[in-house]
């Protein structure tokens, strides 16, 4: 229906709003959530309900000021006969599942890089029926084609009945082959001072919708998480995203830490990495040089690299000004200024350099 | 359904029908059909069987099946005023479910039939809907869906403004009033302008006096819709079809909004009527019991047409059936004369008359109606006297509960811009919806449109001149 397709054009094009919407990265995914849509509003010359008078009804012992309804709450405005012109129904909500908005955005994601690993790797996972031909194994005929087929000759040929070599039909079968793949994301996050939840926050949605996103391309993926502001540490995923930090930024700390992991446990031959790092560019400046160098090193091994700045505030960046000197298809750097560019990001990152341009 | 019970709603809805006669209830012959939700829903969000279709409706029926799949609320039936009358039972009702509904059903067809707000309503209206949504379709496949969406969606923005008035011939104003400036005549004869000089001032004056804009249109006019859809210099013939078709359709909906709370009032004081005199058991008495209790359940933020309305009805009933003796003193009215009454109120009245001459302080009172509005994040009751309440319940429900809106000017400043006036009785308008009608507005006249209101005791002058939104104090 028309009005479906409405609501799913309106999805689309509050991705960007949506995607850092909290409730969904808080639902874990499950979850449906609801979301408004302006766009669906029917405009018309309307009374200001909020400043008008309205009439109710009480139990026999209601007094003026009383109040039977407060903005915002379920109890108020919304229940009853007549709830659609009732301020709590302003705006039109639709529900929406995690699925539905993994499948629009991922639709516009692709991996780019992406690199056969060994062989040895590649299984084979199913077979698929898919074609018929005139050879095959006498097994695999396909009767109701052969029948069909003599039908068809000796009705041509205006003569009786009989099945020839001719008209026999088999079935084929194709092997689907899926690369059984391991992906690695290393997320290296700046817990220095200067991180706030504005700036976790961003790097915990694109966090959230990343994997999401390599899970669907690969078959496994895990996630590494590195901590660092003037030493690089290994740490947990709930650690990553709640532990606040304090003290100065040295991010080579985190590179050499992401180098040690995957020289001792990820082979590049074996696993597709991605390491991405979020911070808020205050590095320190000696450490500029040494970052760029590690930064060079960890390209070769991966399939991407991703330094993404939250930056709120426009301020003058080193890092990124050292940064934007390496031009290397596989590193790629992004601002986010506001949530709405965590969705910016995703596209900045998960797009093939070949089809973007 | 099974045939048991089909034979059973059959027999019943032939006993109903009867005592409705009995009673002296007048309506067409009725056609009743059994649905699934589904359907009914849908026919409930379009308004009708047959409607054209727009994502509005959609939106509604989503609400709508929402609601009801969450078991917040149920549509039992949907009435259609034709001749003959479609009645659609919700299927799944219970037998006794259906009896009430029947015996609600025809009390609303003898209002359709009666009630002089329906008497210019087509009775042939769902033929004609189908005939316009057909050539809605057809537009569709011309023009293209987007196209006609885009159309159809600044069309409904204003489907409100029409003018409903029942003795009023449209536009009454053009058949003498050719539109816009006409040319001074000029001279026959060279010498033509000779006898001018005869003249004195005075009349000289009062001759240059045409030649001085006319007003356009000449007094204010209430039917917006029909107004751009004979003078918009923009507007395709397929654009004016569709006009014509929502106004067509506003028209026969209109007495349903404006008799909202007498009709409901009727029907559910005929259904309580009838099933008093069906033969019930107990178990049918208490699922009945329950039903109408539900139809009747007050609420606190909201009138509920359904109750005001039948106990309007029966205190008028009573009141003219045992009158004090002030009463018979003063109006002559004779007891026993409540039946008679209500009839010639079903016939008369309309939302508005009905509660400013029926609704009595007793009543009031009784059904604890009280006046609330917004103070910071609290809606608050305030206020109880029941002349006040009465007036504003008359006031919410005049022009259908919409802003009265006029066009005041065709050709403000001279340049085919579109003047248009809001009626200001105390509640403003929802500004963010009045920036964003406006450009609907523009879309189907073509020119700058502007809108006078009032915000805040001072009068204001919105424009949109296709680019953005203005707002200026007059």
């Amino acid at each position: 229906m028309r009005h479906q397709e409405k609501v799913k054009e309106a999805i689309r094009e509050n991705l960007g709003d949506l995607i850092t919407e909290e409730s969904i990265i808080l639902s874990n995914g499950r979850d449906v959530v609801k979301i408004p849509i302006r766009s669906l509003d029917e405009y018309r010359f309307r009374y200001n309900w909020q400043k008008q008078q309205h009439v109710g009804q009480g139990n026999g012992k209601s007094r003026v000021g009383d109040v039977i309804a407060r903005d915002g709450q379920a109890a108020g405005p919304g229940k009853g006969k007549g709830a659609g012109d009732l301020p709590g129904d302003d705006y039109y909500e639709a529900e929406i599942t995690v699925a539905e908005i993994e499948e629009m955005l991922f639709a516009e994601l692709e991996l780019p890089n992406l690199k056969q690993k060994e062989m040895e790797n590649l299984v084979v996972e199913d077979i698929r029926w898919n074609d018929v031909r005139k050879k095959g194994l006498m097994g695999n005929i396909d009767k109701k084609r052969t029948l069909l087929t003599a039908l068809k000759r000796s009705a041509l040929a205006g003569k009786p009945f009989r099945i020839t070599v001719d008209d026999l039909r088999f079935k084929t079968w194709e092997e689907v082959v899926r690369p059984h793949t391991n992906a690695v994301v290393i997320a290296m996050m700046d817990t220095s001072g200067s991180m706030g939840t504005f700036e976790k926050y961003c790097a915990r949605s694109f966090f959230f919708w990343m994997t999401r996103f390599l899970r669907t391309k690969y078959q496994s993926v895990e996630i590494v998480f590195i901590a660092h502001h003037t030493e690089a540490k290994e740490v947990s995923e709930e650690a990553f995203f709640t532990k606040g930090e304090s003290g100065g930024t040295i991010c080579s700390s985190a590179y050499r830490k992401a180098l040690e992991i995957i020289d001792t446990r990820y082979p590049p031959s074996r696993y597709n990495l991605y390491p991405f790092h979020f911070s808020d560019g205050d590095n320190l400046t000696s450490d500029n040089e040494r970052c760029v160098r590690l930064v060079k090193e960890l390209i070769n091994r991966c399939n991407l690299f991703g330094y993404a700045e939250v930056n709120q505030y426009q301020r003058h960046s080193t890092l990124m000004s050292a940064y934007r000197h390496i031009k290397d298809p596989k590193f790629v750097h992004c601002i986010i200024r506001e949530k709405a560019d965590v969705y910016k990001a995703l596209k900045t990152f998960f797009s093939n350099p070949q089809t973007a341009n | 359904m099974r045939d048991d019970e089909k034979r059973a709603l059959e027999r019943a809805i032939a006993e109903i029908t009867e005592v409705a006669k009995g009673f002296g209830l007048d309506f067409y012959p009725m056609r009743y059909e059994i649905c699934p939700a589904d359907i009914l829903y849908t026919f409930g969000a379009y308004g009708m069987p047959t409607r054209f279709s727009h994502w509005s409706f959609g939106k509604a029926f989503h609400r709508m099946k929402l609601q009801y799949d969450l078991g917040l609320s149920k549509i039992y039936e949907l009435v259609i005023n034709s001749n003959p009358c479609y009645a659609f039972l919700l299927e799944g009702n219970s037998l006794i479910q259906n009896k009430l509904i029947v015996a609600h059903v025809l009390a609303h067809c003898d209002f359709f039939k009666n009630n002089v707000r329906f008497a210019n309503t087509k009775r042939d209206m769902v033929e004609s809907m189908a005939a316009s949504a057909e050539r809605i379709r057809a537009y569709e496949i011309q023009y293209g869906k987007l196209e006609v969406e885009r159309f159809l969606d600044a069309a409904l923005a204003i489907q409100e403004h029409i003018d409903p008035s029942l003795l009023r011939p449209k536009l009454r104003w053009k058949r003498h009033e050719p539109p816009l400036s006409e040319e001074p005549k000029k001279p026959r004869t060279p010498y033509d302008d000779l006898w001018k000089l005869d003249e004195t001032g005075e009349v000289r004056a009062a001759k240059r006096e045409p030649i001085k804009k006319r007003k356009f249109p000449p007094e204010p006019e209430k039917d917006l819709v029909l107004f751009i859809e004979e003078y918009s210099t923009v507007l395709e013939d397929w654009q004016r079809d569709i006009l014509t078709i929502l106004r067509e359709e506003m028209l026969y909906f209109w007495p349903q909004l404006e008799t909202k709370i007498m009709n409901e009032g009727w029907a559910t004081y005929w259904h309580t009527r009838i099933m008093r005199e069906l033969d019930l058991t107990e178990d049918e008495i208490i699922e009945y019991a329950r039903l109408h209790a539900a139809v009747i359940q007050p609420s606190r933020t909201s009138i509920n047409p359904y109750l005001l309305g039948y106990r309007i009805f029966e205190d008028i009933e009573r009141r003219w059936d045992h009158p004090t003796e002030e009463e018979q003193r003063r109006f002559g009215r004779k007891p026993g004369q409540g039946r008679r009454k209500i009839f010639e109120v079903r016939e008369l009245d309309s939302d508005t008359s009905f509660l400013r001459d029926y609704l009595t302080k007793e009543l009031v009172e009784e059904l604890d109606l009280y006046l609330y509005a917004k103070s910071g994040n609290d809606w608050v009751i305030t206020d109880k006297a029941w002349e006040t309440v009465r007036d504003q319940l008359v006031a919410l429900r005049i022009n259908g509960g919409f802003p009265y809106i006029t066009v005041q000017d065709g050709d403000y400043l001279r340049n085919g811009e579109l003047y248009l006036k809001h009626h200001y009785e105390g509640v403003e308008l929802d500004l963010k919806y009045v920036e964003k009608t406006l450009p609907y507005v523009y879309q189907l006249w073509g020119r700058s449109v502007h809108l006078e209101t009032v915000v805040e005791n001072r009068g204001v002058l919105f424009t949109y001149d296709g680019r953005k939104v203005h707002r200026r104090f007059l």
